[in-house]
């Protein structure tokens, strides 16, 4: 059983916990994921970690409350457990110092973003991102980033904040005015990166994607979670879930994340 | 004057078309009287074959001796003086290929249901014995096994007996490992599961679920900063293999293992009073035929499917599940579509329409003995699904091997040990199961298991 030590509200539909889990919090790092289960008989739900606290052991997820087990964990509250918690699982993301690295995020994506590119920052390399949302309030951690990125960019589909528009839209007018990029890091909808690669790919800009199927196990005995990259099948739990944005086939991808479509359980990285 | 029966006495089971609609038991064990009949079946040899046939060694003719004498909790004592998991091995072990092909009765008739014998005391013991913690003394010394499936639990069990501090790591939310997720239901009730541990648990065995050991934390940390004096791996082999052919990432291709686990595991049969779904279609295609195939295939049927097939590339002479299991299938309605190789698995808006196969016809013998399946050409046909699983075998999961230093592995990934002791190329570090052999039985799992216990406490003792 894992405490819940701490819960805020982010948006209307999204939410953070953060939580007692010693094995996760000790060892995880950006780009690595956890699953839980809500409640006994509850299903396994792959979660992705925006912080964690090796001093408190702590780690925090953030969901998008979605389906019925989001609905479930929503429903509890500080000082209260969740049944199993367990990780960190997949890869790190391969993080090295750089000169200058972009960071495009959708929705809840920007969550699992922001260890990335603090990480980056703290080696040293300058950080920009864009935080893309419905509208304003599903912009999501930009005073976050600001503490250590050198350039913001706020987009909504709605104009209510920042630029109306896409994160693609920005990260095309960047390109265009030269700023010089190492590399693309894109955490948000299949949607969303795959229109992130057609913007950096003509100019063979490097450009990471982190991928969510559904999964169950997370621990490479399902298969579930497989993806095409770069014409293998791969199983995006213990390969992944980050990518080489180039290689992902992401018809593919999309067309899986629809299987359980009717039943609209869907285990999620809750970043929708 | 033993009773000269040519036949073992029969064990009641559900009627096939009662069974294929529900995940009840299929075989409902012996009753008191028909248990002590088939006993009275034995010879008690001087010699007994059967123990050889046994991989761990469970006195055979003295706990049948003791069911003969109505003495069914001496006979309880009897099996678990070597075997910690006999209400598990009296439901699934191969006894066929082991202990009752030794059988001086199955020379001429049937041999002794061994078995059934050893399911039917462990079933006795749970009814009607109290649960015992006994007392150990604890010699301070600490050991860590990684998984809590049959090697992993029997290693456990076997440890602390001894009095060793024992930490049981699983990666899932639920111990037990292929018992908990892979066997199903009817062939293997996970409450009995659950009994089996909690005794294995009685014994002072520490189970801590949700950790990934290679994720959560290392070998070497578990050594190095935990202070544990050795480590046992009984990790399994979890990663399921797939065809790699065109159209296996359709909807409603699913490998065995996450057909199963949705099933058994996180129980989708009972969905949606349980949160996890499982999808099965109309018509479903197992690919494989061995005793997971078997699972795969029944597990469908009772999930509603009305066709079903076994599709497999060799003849029914290859057919590697328990005779046992595919003669089940067969009275359950399961049609075996033999000599099939699927060649693409074709689809419709994303979802699996069909799978084409390719007739084949046996040649010479290959390298593993059986007769080469070859293709005839011009024979493709499409069999019409909605669902295939692919169920060809698992190899063992990477994760172990990938993040610990000084672990020589084989080329397939599995762990090479010193069979005599288990032991690993590692110091301190044991292996067994289907991580050192790649799938194979439980049985054959619990006996590594045991091993490596024994080895261990040689290894620590000696220390």
């Amino acid at each position: 059983m894992y405490k819940i030590l701490a819960k805020e509200t982010l948006n209307s539909a999204v939410e953070l916990m953060e939580v007692e889990a010693p094995y996760t919090a000790r060892a995880c790092e950006p780009g690595q994921f956890v699953i839980i289960r809500v409640d006994e008989d509850g299903e396994r739900v792959p979660l992705t970690i925006a912080d964690y606290d090796r001093e408190k052991n702590s780690v925090t997820i953030v969901y998008q409350v979605l389906g019925y087990s989001t609905t479930k964990l929503s429903q509890l509250n500080v000082g209260d457990y969740i049944h199993d918690f367990v990780g960190p699982l997949g890869q790190p993301a391969p993080l090295h110092k750089m000169e200058r690295v972009v960071g495009v995020a959708g929705g809840v994506g920007a969550a699992p973003l922001y260890p990335q590119l603090r990480k980056l920052a703290e080696m040293g390399t300058k950080v920009d991102v864009i935080i893309g949302g419905r509208s304003a309030e599903f912009v999501l951690f930009a005073d976050k980033f600001k503490k250590f990125c050198d350039n913001v960019f706020i987009t909504t589909d709605d104009g209510s904040l920042g630029i109306k528009g896409f994160g693609t839209t920005v990260l095309q007018e960047q390109i265009d005015k030269g700023v010089k990029y190492d590399e693309c890091i894109a955490i948000g909808p299949l949607i969303m990166m795959k229109n992130v690669v057609k913007v950096t790919k003509p100019y063979d800009l490097k450009t990471m994607v982190s991928l969510n199927p559904i999964m169950i196990d997370g621990t490479g005995m399902c298969g579930g979670c497989r993806v095409v990259v770069g014409g293998e099948t791969k199983f995006a739990c213990v390969d992944g879930p980050d990518f080489d944005g180039f290689e992902v086939d992401f018809d593919s991808a999309m067309v899986r994340q629809g299987l359980f479509k009717e039943e609209e359980h869907q285990c999620k990285i809750g970043r929708g | 004057m033993p009773n000269m029966s040519l036949e073992k006495v029969k064990m009641p089971e559900q009627a096939p078309d009662v069974r294929n609609k529900n995940f009840e038991e299929v075989a409902l064990g012996y009753t008191k009287e028909q248990a002590i009949e088939e006993a009275t079946r034995c010879l008690n040899c001087k010699n007994p074959l059967c123990m050889q046939g046994c991989p761990v060694n469970v006195p055979i003719p003295g706990f049948i001796e003791a069911v003969v004498a109505e003495d069914f909790e001496k006979a309880y004592e009897i099996i678990t003086s070597e075997n910690a998991l006999p209400a598990i091995c009296g439901r699934v072990c191969p006894q066929e290929k082991q202990c009752e092909s030794k059988c001086v009765r199955g020379i001429k008739g049937e041999p002794v249901s061994i078995g059934r014998l050893e399911r039917f005391v462990a079933d006795y013991h749970m009814a009607h014995a109290e649960a015992v913690t006994p007392d150990i003394k604890k010699n301070g010394k600490k050991v860590a096994v990684i998984g809590s499936g049959p090697s992993g639990i029997t290693c456990a069990g076997e440890l602390a007996k001894r009095g060793y501090e024992v930490t049981v790591f699983e990666a899932l939310h639920k111990a037990g490992g292929v018992l908990s997720y892979g066997i199903p239901e009817f062939r293997l009730p996970k409450d009995l599961v659950a009994k089996e541990i909690a005794n294995v648990e009685r014994l002072g065995v520490d189970i801590e679920t949700n950790v990934v050991v290679g994720r959560s934390i290392t070998i070497d940390e578990l050594i190095n900063e935990e202070k544990f004096d050795a480590v046992f791996i009984g990790s399994g082999a979890g990663l399921p293999r797939f065809l790699n052919i065109p159209g296996e990432n359709l909807l409603g291709v699913y490998s065995a293992n996450e057909f199963l686990t949705r099933v058994n595991l996180m129980k989708g049969y009972k969905f949606p009073e349980v949160p996890t779904p499982v999808k099965v279609g109309k018509k479903v295609a197992v690919v494989g035929a061995g005793n997971v195939a078997m699972d795969a295939a029944r597990t469908a049927k009772r999930l509603g499917a009305e066709e079903v097939y076994i599709v497999y590339r060799r003849g029914e002479d290859e057919v590697p599940a328990r005779a046992e299991e595919v003669h089940h299938a067969k009275e359950e309605g399961i049609i075996f579509k033999l000599l099939n190789n699927p060649c693409e698995i074709h689809g419709e808006d994303g979802w699996v329409k069909s799978i084409e196969v390719v007739k084949q016809e046996l040649g010479e013998p290959d390298a593993s003995g059986r007769r080469r399946p070859q293709p005839v050409e011009g024979s493709n046909y499409e069999i019409e699904v909605d669902t295939v699983v692919i169920a060809i075998g698992q190899s063992p999961n990477p994760l172990i091997r990938q993040t610990t230093p000084g672990l020589d592995t084989k080329e397939w990934g599995g762990i090479i040990v010193d069979e005599n002791t288990m032991k690993t190329s590692k110091d301190g570090v044991y292996a067994g199961g289907d991580t050192v052999t790649g799938a194979a039985t439980v049985i054959l799992a619990m006996g590594a298991g045991k091993t490596a216990a024994k080895a261990i406490d040689e290894m620590l003792t000696s220390k």
